[in-house]
């Protein structure tokens, strides 16, 4: 009963939506690749029927834009079938990505836990710090990062640090804030009981506070590791297209291989739908020890 | 100790000031205009002597005011007088700055503890805390960049900044035009339009909604801004591109809040509204649509930041010969790099100004919400 229900309500709807999109995307794809196909028959003096005709949109190798099936195909292809270290092999790509990402990830998280423990506690900072935090997300921070990493290539620092600091900056924010939230989460009878304890301020931090807080942590660390991959693609487009999914977008860009950037896009975006997962259940698995119950 | 605890920045700040007397001068020796020993004397007085009186148990308006005027007027006499002198900063100098900051600091301290009487007053202090810890990011900035004579490539000071920002006016504003009037705005519009428009269609119908909110969880997780390379290539160079990226950008957040924010109405109200035999569109319109606002509202501001990074990271793949991404990534090759910042300073201020119509905005329709009654 509750399987079927499952089926019903769940997955027949994404399944069916899911369809729609491809089938929309086919036509498109027969729709924008198309004059330039019959451009290219007339040159050449072909008349091919219908159905010819439609295979030949399907299957050109710089197509506006790509059939999903090729797509598909060049992912498998330099996903599995070419050595991982090669120049050419999504894996590799996805690897230089992936560590600039957590790298960042791990950094923008601690600064953002800092940051709400210090707003937490000091008055002052809650006043004159909070407004400018979140006035910091409104600086459009992508457009800065290519300066970024030029200034700090001036200055020798060059490879994973400068994405990892863009990453940095982009996810410290949604842990900032939704710590502050945590933080501040207990009730005021819950603070009024750990004051009949006796508690120390610091007791009351780790005993009360830090426990609190916890569901709050994680769920602004799905939004802060989805962030800091965005981070690191833009922070390795102007690297000179060297290594890592960004680059891969450039250099497709560069030489009009669009099915190669739509792969790319594919990687990266594999890349934030695991993150994310591994991040929500991390925080399942701290839940439940923690002993809480499903909701 | 409890004297000391009432101003522990008052004390450090002391300290400091005796640490710099005795690494005395603030500049180092070759330093072609060094300070005049009235000036000296001045900042010193001013600094020890306030540092003296944070500890005094007078009023916190009169106390805030004279560690106000003191900590601005030494640090502004500090930064004028390394004009001229860039790099030859000793250690001194930076002891006295942070002593001047340490004084800023317990301003904001004492400001933080009094509860304004009237709204005007509490208003006024609300803009005034933050705005102090603003200006001494810059006056640090500064006196770092200065001070110890960095390079302008790698970080120019904001004074250079501002001047820039100020000579330029025509270039920027040219480029705002491109990419603010032009792209951003026309692209967030259609975004918004659509998603609110699509999110209406999921709610009417249930099977199109429990198919579309998953898929759109997952898509405003993923890195959209990769798409930028794609719209270039079909719709040119000029601004259709950018504003194309947008609407693709600012379209799923609208999305998934609208949808989210049409079921916050509660059972009982929309019981109540089937009582009154009102329709689907009544409903809609009367009771779950402004019980959606602040959702809605949420996923204004959310668009408002990725609208702007969208249209400039879009023009790093391709663009006229104007625009804001096109400026910082020529300047860049060109190592302007006080350009470069004065652009980020007229974005960042754009985004802020974009941020803070939405949310006014916001005040004036869901003044009903909790969230801005108050109290």
């Amino acid at each position: 009963m509750q399987k079927e229900r499952l089926l019903q309500h769940r997955i027949l709807p994404v399944v069916t939506v899911l369809l729609v999109i491809i089938a929309i995307w086919y036509v498109a794809a027969y729709v924008m690749n198309s004059p330039f196909q019959r451009d290219l028959d007339r040159r050449g003096n072909v008349t091919s029927t219908a159905m010819e005709f439609f295979q030949k949109t399907m299957a050109q190798p710089k197509p506006v834009l790509p059939a999903p099936h090729q797509v598909v195909s060049n992912v498998f292809e330099n996903t599995f079938l070419r050595s991982v270290s090669s120049n050419r092999s999504l894996v590799y790509h996805g690897w230089v990505t992936l560590s600039s990402t957590v790298a960042g990830f791990t950094m923008g998280t601690l600064l953002g836990i800092l940051i709400a423990v210090g707003i937490v506690h000091v008055k002052a900072l809650d006043r004159s710090l909070m407004p400018w935090i979140i006035a910091s997300q409104t600086v459009p921070i992508l457009a800065v990062a290519p300066m970024v990493i030029v200034v700090l290539g001036a200055v020798n620092i060059t490879g994973l640090l400068p994405k990892a600091l863009i990453s940095t900056y982009l996810s410290f924010f949604p842990v900032a804030v939704g710590m502050v939230k945590g933080l501040r989460s207990p009730e005021l009878i819950q603070l009024d009981l750990m004051r009949t304890y006796h508690a120390s301020a610091g007791q009351t931090f780790w005993k009360l506070r830090v426990p609190a807080s916890i569901p709050f942590l994680f769920t602004s660390m799905k939004v802060a590791i989805a962030a800091s991959l965005v981070g690191a693609i833009v922070g390795e487009l102007p690297t000179g297209a060297v290594a890592g999914i960004g680059s891969k977008l450039l250099a497709g860009a560069y030489y009009s291989q669009t099915i190669d950037i739509w792969a790319a896009l594919i990687a990266g975006s594999v890349l934030a739908a695991l993150l994310v997962t591994i991040v929500g259940i991390v925080g399942k698995i701290v839940d439940r020890s923690m002993g809480g119950r499903l909701a | 100790m409890t004297v000391f605890l009432r101003s522990w920045q008052g004390a450090v700040a002391l300290i400091l000031c005796l640490a710099a007397f005795a690494s005395l001068p603030l500049l180092a020796a070759d330093a072609p205009a060094p300070f005049g020993t009235g000036t000296l004397l001045l900042i010193f007085l001013m600094i020890a002597g306030t540092a003296l009186i944070s500890f005094a148990g007078i009023s916190p308006s009169l106390l805030s005011t004279i560690l106000f005027v003191v900590a601005h007027l030494a640090a502004w006499l500090l930064l004028a007088g390394i004009a001229g002198n860039e790099g030859k900063a000793t250690l001194a100098f930076f002891l006295m700055v942070t002593a001047s900051w340490l004084i800023a600091w317990r301003c904001v301290a004492v400001l933080s503890g009094i509860h304004a009487k009237s709204a005007a007053g509490s208003t006024f202090l609300r803009l005034l805390i933050p705005a102090i810890f603003g200006a001494w990011i810059l006056i640090i900035w500064e006196a770092i960049t200065r001070g110890f004579g960095i390079p302008f490539i790698l970080l120019p000071p904001p004074s250079a900044i501002g001047a820039r920002l100020a000579g330029s006016v025509p270039i920027l504003w040219a480029d705002v035009q491109q990419t603010i009037f032009k792209a951003v705005l026309f692209g967030y519009v259609v975004g918004c339009a659509s998603g609110f428009v699509v999110a209406i269609l999921a709610d009417r119908f249930a099977f199109l909604r429990r198919g579309l909110i998953p898929i759109g969880n997952m898509v405003s997780a993923l890195p959209i801004i990769g798409v930028a390379p794609i719209m270039v290539m079909w719709f040119g160079f000029d601004w259709q591109s950018k504003a194309a990226v947008v609407i693709v950008m600012t379209f799923f957040p609208m999305l998934v809040n609208t949808v989210v924010g049409l079921t916050a109405s509660g059972a009982m109200e929309r019981d109540l509204m089937r009582s009154y035999a009102s329709g689907y569109w009544q409903t809609l319109a009367k009771l779950r649509l402004p019980a959606a606002m602040p959702f809605i509202f949420n996923a204004l501001k959310i668009n408002s930041t990725l609208a702007l990074i969208g249209a400039i990271v879009a023009e790093f793949f391709g663009t006229p010969i104007v625009g804001m991404g096109f400026r910082i990534s020529t300047e860049i090759g060109r190592m302007n790099v006080d350009m470069v910042w004065a652009e980020i300073a007229v974005a960042a201020l754009t985004g802020s100004v974009f941020y803070g119509v939405v949310a006014l905005a916001e005040r004036a329709t869901t003044f009903w919400h909790p969230s801005n009654r108050g109290g």
